[in-house]
């Protein structure tokens, strides 16, 4: 499996963190390691397996749309670092 | 009171030998006495328990008790408890004060339950041996040297240091059945869909189920009668009618099929533990059970699947850790993007970022059909072994974990070797079948767990089967020295 320090460095892109060098140095062996364990998977034929996405094989269910939760948008807000009126205040993206 | 079950406490309750005020009183001066070294608890707020107590006493008075009114129970940091800090070990969510209730804890405040604190965890349920909190490291109460187990090693430590008599766990890969094992404790996880995920902060969706523990079978089945039903807020959780535990408990054993999966009993397995296993089933043996010897050839698959499915799960449950509507967010940043990847690398604990980069990864572009896909397909393998287990046996029996608790700072280092520690629990977590583990003995003065599998949803089995080895034996009720 070829596994480098650019390749951490594009899966912590894909998922937003920040990596620093001295990080990715760290964590590479380590993610080698997992991921030929993983690679024991590779052994086994799985031709005609369904995949089992739930432990029971039961489907969505559905219920009907209304409201049972608790109005907590004063408490939610409270959490936010930042927030104007009922909104969440992140920097400005748009010129 | 120190000793006392949830059943005894019940008891003593409803004669009025002692209030819950007086008893919740009791463990928290213990905990106050005793958490400085062992750190099991993240938060305790004495205001908020006590006022919990007089509502209990005040129930109790009124004739209106229930099995667990006025029992103080521990609740582990990763279920949302409103007003209540609510952490799950992370620096992530150092400062989030839970504005809503998990059901778990909304069904013990209605049940009359007082909340004690919250646990010590590995940080958002990842981890074996509870180092991965943010908030510093669990000791086990057996060894103040040695490890309690994770992720709900917090729980598993409060409970054998008797500074509760009961708390409840969440296991995703053996987290309420290692630790149970590692300290001398009874802890089951149910079947997937019997207790409801809602405002359990969610590590990997399609494994994670809450559980109780506590020192007995009994115990547990006090608790689990609580915590069980049909939540129309949690889209996993099942439909069907909800059982009492209770009156099949001291049911018959004799004739009982117990499946021993030769796989649990291979390389990896301390000698010495396999002892103790041997003699718990010979115990069973005599108690009327008959062993079979069962396969299940595809177990040593399960890490590699494991560690393939719940990363990806993760992966996407904690991108929701943005810094914008809550929990931590970095101080300094120059935009919108750069506020995300700061966030996420100070807010993260190591073994946390770790995960969230396996599962981006086996989750990316071109890899999608050769793991996750994979993973799944092997799922069902794995699954359909127990399936024709099932067919020869009425419980399967093992280690729960390979060894009895390790040193402090023995595997931080090494993933790898942490993973192992669930190589026996992680099966049954991909099929979703419910298991238990139950002290059967000692290595070197350190408890050793036995593993008791049932079949889908056959919880009342697995307590009724630990409730029998439980009276005919007191491992259960052995208590670590210094601390009690």
């Amino acid at each position: 499996m070829k596994f480098n320090n650019q390749e951490i460095k594009k899966i912590a892109y894909l998922a937003r963190i920040n990596i620093s060098q001295e990080e990715a140095d760290q964590i590479e062996n380590k993610l080698i390691g997992i991921l030929s364990l993983i690679d024991k998977m590779q052994e086994v034929d799985t031709t005609a397996i369904e995949p089992m996405a739930h432990a029971l094989d039961i489907s969505q269910p559905l219920r009907k749309d209304e409201v049972v939760e608790k109005d907590i948008r004063e408490k939610s807000l409270l959490l936010a670092k930042e927030t104007d009126q009922s909104l969440f205040i992140v920097p400005q993206v748009i010129e | 009171m120190l000793n006392l079950s949830l059943k005894e406490l019940s008891v003593q309750l409803e004669k009025k030998t002692f209030s819950s005020v007086e008893l919740t009183q009791f463990f928290l001066e213990r905990i106050k006495l005793h958490n400085p070294s062992i750190n099991a608890f993240l938060t305790i707020d004495e205001n908020k328990s006590l006022l919990m107590a007089k509502d209990a006493d005040r129930i109790i008075q009124n004739g209106d008790k229930k099995a667990l009114t006025g029992i103080p129970i521990a609740q582990k940091d990763i279920f949302c408890a409103e007003g209540w800090r609510t952490t799950c070990a992370s620096k992530m969510l150092e400062n989030f004060i839970a504005p809503y209730n998990a059901t778990v804890i909304e069904k013990f405040n209605q049940a009359g339950a007082v909340n004690l604190g919250k646990t010590n965890m590995d940080e958002f349920a990842m981890g074996s041996s509870n180092e991965t909190s943010y908030f510093g490291l669990v000791k086990n109460p057996w060894d103040l040297l040695k490890v309690p187990g994770g992720s709900s090693g917090g729980s598993a430590a409060a409970i054998a240091a008797r500074l509760s008599p009961g708390a409840t766990g969440t296991d995703t890969g053996g987290s309420i059945r290692q630790p149970a094992s590692l300290c001398g404790l009874t802890g089951l996880k149910p079947t997937y869909g019997l207790v409801s995920r809602y405002g359990m902060i969610a590590f990997a969706s399609s494994l994670d189920q809450a559980g109780p523990m506590a020192h007995s079978a009994e115990d547990c089945a006090l608790m689990l009668d609580v915590m069980i039903g049909h939540d129309i807020k949690d889209s996993t959780s099942v439909e069907r009618k909800n059982e009492n535990y209770l009156p099949t408990l001291n049911d018959s054993i004799d004739g009982l099929r117990i499946g021993v999966p030769k796989e649990f009993f291979g390389e990896g397995l301390d000698v010495a533990v396999q002892v103790v296993i041997d003699n718990a089933l010979k115990e069973y043996t005599k108690l009327g059970a008959k062993i079979v010897e069962i396969s299940l050839p595809n177990n040593h698959l399960a890490i590699p699947v494991y560690y393939v499915i719940a990363p990806a799960e993760a992966s996407s449950n904690l991108s929701r850790y943005d810094g914008v509507r809550y929990g931590y967010r970095a101080a300094e940043y120059d935009d919108l993007m750069d506020m995300y990847f700061k966030t996420r690398q100070e807010g993260f604990g190591e073994e946390v970022k770790r995960r969230i980069l396996i599962g981006t990864y086996v989750l990316s572009a071109g890899y999608f059909d050769a793991y996750y896909l994979k993973a799944q397909k092997i799922r069902r393998l794995i699954s359909d072994d127990f399936r024709a287990a099932f067919e020869n046996c009425d419980v399967i029996m093992g280690p729960s974990s390979p060894s009895v608790a390790f040193d402090s700072g023995e595997k931080k280092e090494d993933p790898l070797k942490m993973y192992m520690q669930d190589i026996f629990t992680i099966s049954t977590n991909l099929a979703g079948l419910p298991a238990m583990s139950i002290p059967v003995g000692f290595v070197r003065n350190l408890p050793v767990g036995l593993q008791l599998i049932g079949n889908y949803f056959e919880e009342a089995k697995l307590l009724n089967v630990g409730h029998i080895f439980q009276k005919n034996t007191d491992w259960h009720l052995a208590s670590p020295k210094g601390l009690v």
